[in-house]
């Protein structure tokens, strides 16, 4: 990754890598996060090349932190950066909209990764209807390229403006992969002095009330910027009929699209009003094209009626443009009806061959398995509501472990819990990965403590942040960035949240956890198990996986199949009659083998 | 000119790998490249696609169904499962190996027989390879490097824009040094098999 740290030269970068450089020539001094995808990427490059480009980076324990970390830099003189997915803005919303008041010194740039179609999310929100309700401006790139070149022009408008800029992106944008030019960086000022301002920075209501008021002053000068900007431009031939558009799907009407003039819009908060008032006077029609939420739509449409426009405004709230999931190529190319659109070659049919579904699955020898299988055993036949939170984990809602009855946040299982706890006579088992529960488990923890809530606290704890691309979380302590800190154990904070009944075991001895899960549910009052056992998948990418592949006697197997249905293992599979293993995907957790009824599966010779 | 790659597979198979590989030799040619790529969740096991676009005035990371000069399918069911986004005058590889899901194991679907799959891809193109690119792989010295094989094959496609050097040192550039002799051999075996076709 030391390309990225290249004074010049023309890269592929992914579209995290192209922001990550940005942050590098913007001269970025400090950035903080919690990882979330589509946003994961740029943590991950930050780990190692943040000391080598003079930069400070952390991960944070949750969103808000990161913003307030942040927020704190650039109110003394240091650009910053502040980057999460889009549930993570609304973590992070309370800090953010204060800031919003108090305004920064230095630049300071916030990106919120949005997922339309829910690629790896909760849902799809809209998060452009922040910068509305901060009254912040905004940017939205198209392309890798164009992220990139906007980094560094949202440090300029943050700090021409002394408020946070909003970097809006997209998973297409974020995972899309685009070729970039280099340009020189400078070496990032990551010290200060902070200069004492109570006045702006105290926001005791007799001060918020003049930052509010100074609020709607900086969005008046933000409009003049966005009129002026080129990252709103028009493109293509002088035509009756228009198309305004942003963000990734502006690509696709670009090169789809035929004979049309586009306004491009990438400065969206505010809307600029007077390019979109000349170009609707140029036009029969307009369509708008963004993903989601008809954001600009409704935007475009309040100034042709504040200037008496008659034009007419194609869009979501016409039904002639979808409102969920991200849009495509196809989605331009169905729009022939209302817009010159390009041929393109007929796809083939898909023959009618029934496939298999192949959703994501937790991974062969995932620690998780264990600890579901063991719930599953302590809860007994009449089984228990099943609360769970954000993480691989999630994952264990499919078939056949099915332990999961309601996720909506980070931290929320916890919280959850204790709402199922108290309105039903129901086991009540909640599930939170290690990382979450530093994140947003701990407020909810005390809470079922201090309010006498009875249920049971399964703690997954598989030694990092998985579902992201394995990154560190307190429970393993920090080593990058030129910064250790010790692992902060999990059974003392649990125990000085106030639980009594807590025990560690390891997942891979099914006995055991099974065990401890009994006598946690059978405990009158709060319990929490922590079944703790590191990632194998991350044990490998460090290649400290050691595993023996285990394999099954088939003169032993009586294909009772309760391996097969009851564990669901990748490298444990049906051939014929025979149940086998994958030696290539075995890790040798040996947990099927304790499964197995009759001692058939155990360690290969 | 634009060029059309869709990648598809299973999650670890290497299709991430392979789509970089692509879009920098398509770089180092002096080329635009457009490129969407699967993180996260879906890397678990599940379907994963991604879509490699080279030329001159590209712009879109996504390419339109019917629209993709070439699939590449790592996995026979999921090279099935995602054939609409080639026209009847593109190309089809496909690796011949299958990987079975958990949902077949779990009784929720079964997985067709390989001859099922390849005849469903040739009653709706006629330009289709089949490759046993594992047992390629193990001929060129390394199960690993079915990969490298699969990458061989596309560049021997009729029409495929770039030389089959300008791949080979992408490919190579992306590999460890001490496999670089098995990689060299698995990427012949693989652009051998669709020159013979």
């Amino acid at each position: 990754m030391d390309r990225l740290l290249a004074d010049s030269g023309r890269l592929l970068l992914l579209g995290n890598e192209a922001i990550t450089r940005g942050l590098i020539e913007a001269g970025v001094g400090l950035a903080a996060t919690y990882p979330g995808t589509p946003s994961s990427e740029v943590g991950k490059l930050l780990e190692d090349l943040a000391a080598p480009a003079g930069m400070y980076f952390e991960y944070s324990v949750n969103e808000k932190v990161a913003m307030e970390v942040a927020g704190a830099a650039a109110i003394s003189g240091v650009r910053s950066f502040a980057f999460m997915k889009h549930v993570g803005v609304n973590v992070a919303s309370d800090a953010l909209l204060t800031l919003a008041y108090t305004g920064v010194r230095a630049g300071m740039v916030v990106m919120t990764a949005d997922d339309p179609s829910c690629h790896s999310s909760q849902s799809e929100q809209d998060n452009r209807y922040y910068a509305k309700l901060g009254l912040l401006p905004m940017l939205e790139p198209s392309s890798p390229a164009e992220a990139r070149d906007m980094v560094v022009e949202a440090y300029r408008i943050s700090e021409l403006l002394s408020v946070p800029v909003i970097l809006r992106t997209t998973t297409r944008v974020n995972h899309a992969r685009g070729v970039v030019d280099l340009h020189k960086a400078p070496r990032p000022v990551a010290k200060s002095t902070f200069e004492k301002d109570p006045k702006r920075f105290v926001t005791v209501p007799a001060n918020a009330r003049t930052l509010r008021i100074e609020q709607l002053k900086r969005m008046e000068h933000a409009l003049k910027l966005s009129e002026t900007s080129t990252l709103n431009h028009i493109i293509g031939t002088t035509s009756r009929v228009g198309v305004i558009a942003s963000g990734v799907s502006f690509t696709y009407a670009r090169e789809w699209l035929n004979d049309v003039e586009i306004l491009k819009l990438g400065f969206t908060s505010p809307v600029p009003e007077e390019k979109v008032r000349k170009f609707l006077a140029s036009k029969e029609k307009v369509v708008i094209i963004e993903e989601l939420e008809p954001y600009l739509e409704d935007e475009v449409r309040r100034i042709a009626q504040q200037y008496h426009l008659n034009v007419d405004i194609l869009g979501k709230r016409t039904g002639h443009l979808p409102r969920a999931f991200e849009y495509s190529p196809d989605l331009i190319l169905s729009l022939k009806d209302i817009l010159p659109v390009k041929s393109e070659r007929l796809p083939v049919s898909q023959p009618d061959t029934p496939l298999p579904p192949r959703p994501p699955v937790l991974c062969a020898g995932c620690p998780h398995r264990a600890s579901f299988y063991a719930a599953k055993k302590a809860a007994g036949p009449k089984g228990a509501i099943y609360s769970t939170d954000i993480g691989c984990y999630t994952l264990g809602v499919q078939p056949p472990m099915q332990c999961a009855d309601l996720t909506l946040c980070m931290g929320s299982s916890i919280g959850a819990a204790g709402g199922f706890a108290q309105v039903t006579d129901q086991k009540v088992i909640a599930f939170i990965g290690d990382s979450t529960f530093f994140h947003a488990g701990i407020p909810p923890l005390i809470n079922a403590v201090y309010n006498k809530h009875d249920f049971v606290l399964v703690i997954l704890d598989n030694r990092t942040t998985a579902m992201t691309g394995h990154q560190p979380n307190p429970g393993v302590g920090r080593e990058h960035g030129g910064i250790e800190t010790p692992a902060l154990p999990l059974e003392p904070i649990v125990r000085a949240c106030g639980v009594d009944h807590v025990r560690t075991v390891d997942p891979y001895d099914l006995k055991t956890t099974v065990e401890a899960m009994k006598e946690a549910v059978a405990h009158d009052g709060m319990s929490v198990v922590i079944a703790e056992h590191p990632c194998p998948l991350l044990k490998r990418k460090e290649g400290k996986l050691t595993r023996s592949a285990y394999g099954i006697d088939q003169d032993k197997c009586v294909r009772c199949y309760t391996c097969v249905s009851r564990l669901s293992c990748p490298a444990i599979s049906k051939d014929g009659e025979n149940v086998v293993i994958d030696v290539t995907m075995c890790i040798g957790c040996g947990v099927c083998a304790q499964v197995c009824p009759k001692s058939a599966i155990g360690v290969r010779e | 000119m634009k060029y059309n790659i869709q990648l598809v597979g299973v999650g670890g198979q290497g299709v991430l790998l392979a789509s970089t590989v692509l879009g920098n030799a398509a770089v180092a040619e002096g080329m635009e490249a457009a490129m969407s790529e699967v993180h996260g969740m879906a890397q678990r096991g599940g379907s994963v696609q991604c879509s490699v676009r080279i030329g001159r005035e590209i712009y879109s990371p996504l390419i339109p169904k019917g629209g993709a000069d070439l699939l590449l399918g790592f996995e026979p069911a999921e090279t099935l499962r995602s054939v609409t986004s080639v026209s009847k005058d593109s190309y089809i590889i496909t690796n011949t190996a299958p990987v079975v899901p958990i949902s077949v194991s779990i009784g929720q679907g079964t997985y067709p027989p390989l001859e099922e799959i390849l005849e469903a891809l040739r009653s709706v193109n006629d330009h289709v390879v089949a490759i046993d690119a594992t047992a390629k792989a193990i001929e060129a010295g390394r199960a690993i490097t079915a990969n490298a094989v699969l990458i061989g094959a596309i560049a021997a496609v009729k029409g495929f824009p770039l030389s089959k050097q300008r791949v080979l040192d992408a490919l190579l550039a992306a590999v460890p040094a001490k496999a670089r002799d098995v990689n060299v051999r698995a990427f012949d075996l693989g652009y051998q098999e669709v020159r013979r076709e």
